[in-house]
C-alpha cells in the first residue's frame, strides 16, 4: 500500500501491523537530542518548529550528504530512546513514526489512544534508504549536527507497519510464529 | 630496528575507517547470502535481501552502509621490535579517525560531557584505542566502527563458577533475547568467558575481528559457539526482529583464565553492519 502524507484518521484505520507500505510526501526528521528539545519547548508553552498535525517523524541521524546529493546513508534509529518523548508528541497531533525496535507499552497505549502508527524501516540498509530521499532541509537545532531537525522530501520510502491502532505488533506476531524455544 | 613513521598510521588509520564503512567484507556477505538462502520466514528473506543490495549500493556510490559509522574501536597489535617515529602514536591514530570521518563524510557521532552537556566533537574522536604488544617489528591495525544501537544492547555478568557452562549458555541467549529486534539482526554475538571484569568485555569486542563465522581454533569453544547460535536462532527473533530463524549470523566466543571465585561473561552484540577492517604495517 502507497501512502502519502500528512496522515488521516482514514490511511491509520487501514494500516495492520505487518503490513508492508510505501510512503510519498513530507516527513520530518528528529533523534534523542531533538526530542529533548521539543518537549522542553512544550513544557515552556513554546510552539515547535514544525506543525506535527498529521506528520510522521523519521527517528534517524543521517551521514553527510556528499556534493550533489540531498543526503547521506539514512536509515532508522533504535526508537525506544525516544519513548519518553513519543507520547507527549502524539497528544500534540504527531500520526506517525518511523524507526526500529521495539517500543514501551506507554508508547503502544499512546497509538492507540491518540490513533497513531508506528513503522520500521531496515535497519542498516542506510544506502537504500537513501534513493527515496529526494530533499532534505535543516529546519531547527542546527548545532545538535547530525542529531538536527530536519525536513525530508520522500517517494516511495519503504516500511513496514510494527504497531497499529489496534494493539496489534508486528515483532510479537512474527516472533511468535518462529519461535521454537 | 625497524620504524614506522606515524604519517603512515594516520593514513592507514583514516583509509581503514572509510573502506571499512563503505565496503561490507566478503565474510559477512558470504554469512548474509547462506542466510537468505535458509530462512523459513518471507519478510526476513526480503529484509536479508534488502540488506545485500544496500551493500551493493553502498559500494558502487562509495557511501556509508549505515549512517551510524560508529564510534571508531582501533585494535593495535604493535611489535616490540618497531620504532614508532614522527609523533605520538595515539594522536596519529585520533588524527588518522578525524580525516577519515571529515574525507568519507562519514556521521561523526561522538559527544563529551557524557552525562551532562553531550556536545558533539565534531569529528568523531576520540576514537578508543587498545594497544597489545606483540613479539616482531610490524604494527596491525584493526578499525571496527562500533554503532550504538547494538553496542547499548551488550551485558556483562559475573556468574558463581558452579553455574558453569550452561550458565554461560544461558547468560547469553537471555541477553540476546532481550535484545530483540533493537541490534538490528540478524545480528553477531561477540563472547568473552573468563578473565577479570574488563578482560572479559575487551575479549567479547576483540572477536568480533575474527571474519564472520570462522570458529575458534579451540575445539571447545568451538563447540560452546555453535550450542550458542543454536539456541538463539530457535529464539524467532530473525531479521529485524520481525520473525524468522535468523536471529544471529554467528557466535564468536574467546576466554582467559580466572579467578578461582569467578566466571566472568561478556557480551558485545554487532549488529548485521559488521565492519571490520585491518591490515598490517
Amino acid at each position: 500500500m502507497n501512502i502519502t502524507t500528512p496522515l488521516t484518521d482514514d490511511i491509520i484505520e487501514q494500516l495492520h501491523a505487518g503490513d508492508g507500505v510505501t510512503i510519498t510526501g513530507t516527513i520530518y526528521v528528529g533523534r534523542d537530542a531533538a526530542h529533548k528539545r521539543m518537549i522542553e519547548a512544550l513544557d515552556k508553552g513554546e510552539p515547535l518548529p514544525f506543525d506535527p498535525q498529521g506528520q510522521i517523524i523519521y527517528y534517524m541521524g543521517p551521514s553527510p550528504a556528499k556534493p550533489g546529493k540531498p543526503i547521506g546513508s539514512a536509515g532508522p534509529t533504535t526508537s525506544y530512546r525516544m519513548d519518553p518523548y513519543a507520547p507527549r508528541l502524539m497528544e500534540v497531533g504527531l500520526k506517525g513514526m518511523i524507526g526500529k525496535g521495539n517500543r514501551s507499552t506507554p508508547v503502544r497505549e499512546a497509538m492507540q489512544k491518540h490513533k497513531a502508527v508506528y513503522f520500521a524501516s531496515t535497519g542498516g540498509a542506510a544506502a537504500l534508504i537513501a534513493k527515496s530521499i529526494k530533499e532534505a532541509e535543516v529546519i531547527a537545532y542546527e548545532d545538535l549536527g547530525a542529531e538536527a531537525l530536519l525536513r525530508l522530501r520522500v517517494k516511495d520510502m519503504p516500511a513496514i507497519v510494527v504497531n497499529d491502532i489496534y494493539g496489534g505488533d508486528a515483532y510479537e506476531e512474527g516472533q511468535k510464529r518462529y519461535k521454537k524455544v | 630496528m625497524r620504524e614506522i613513521r606515524c604519517e603512515e598510521i594516520t593514513e592507514t588509520v583514516a583509509r581503514l575507517c572509510i573502506e571499512a564503512n563503505y565496503y561490507l567484507g566478503d565474510d559477512v556477505l558470504k554469512a548474509l547470502r547462506q542466510a537468505r538462502d535458509a530462512e523459513v520466514s518471507p519478510v526476513g528473506r526480503e529484509v536479508l535481501d534488502q540488506i545485500l543490495e544496500n551493500a551493493d549500493v553502498a559500494r558502487e556510490e562509495e557511501m556509508p552502509l549505515c549512517q551510524d559509522t560508529g564510534l571508531t574501536v582501533v585494535f593495535l597489535e604493535v611489535g616490540q621490535d618497531a620504532h614508532i617515529v614522527g609523533g605520538d602514536l595515539y594522536e596519529a591514530i585520533q588524527e588518522g579517525v578525524r580525516r577519515g570521518y571529515k574525507e568519507g563524510y562519514l556521521r561523526k557521532s561522538v559527544v563529551e560531557k557524557p552525562f551532562s552537556a553531550r556536545i558533539n566533537t565534531r569529528d568523531n574522536t576520540p576514537a578508543v584505542v587498545h594497544i597489545q604488544i606483540v613479539p616482531g617489528d610490524r604494527l596491525k591495525i584493526a578499525v571496527v566502527p562500533k554503532g550504538g544501537g547494538s553496542e547499548n544492547m551488550s551485558a556483562l555478568a559475573m556468574l558463581k563458577p558452579a553455574d558453569g557452562r550452561q550458565g554461560v549458555v544461558d547468560f547469553v541467549v537471555e541477553t540476546v533475547k532481550k535484545a530483540g529486534a533493537n541490534p538490528c539482526p540478524p545480528t553477531i554475538v561477540g563472547v568473552g568467558v573468563g578473565g577479570t571484569v574488563e578482560k572479559t568485555m575487551w575479549l567479547a569486542k576483540h572477536s568480533l575481528l575474527r571474519e564472520v563465522g570462522q570458529p575458534s581454533p579451540d575445539p571447545e569453544v568451538a563447540e560452546l559457539e555453535r550450542d550458542i547460535l543454536e539456541q538463539v536462532n530457535k529464539l524467532g527473533i530473525g531479521p529485524q526482529g520481525l520473525g524468522g530463524g535468523t536471529t544471529s549470523l554467528a557466535v564468536h566466543v574467546e576466554t582467559y583464565p580466572c579467578h578461582i571465585a569467578s566466571l566472568p561473561v561478556a557480551v558485545n552484540i554487532q549488529c548485521h553492519s559488521a565492519r571490520h577492517k585491518e591490515t598490517v604495517l
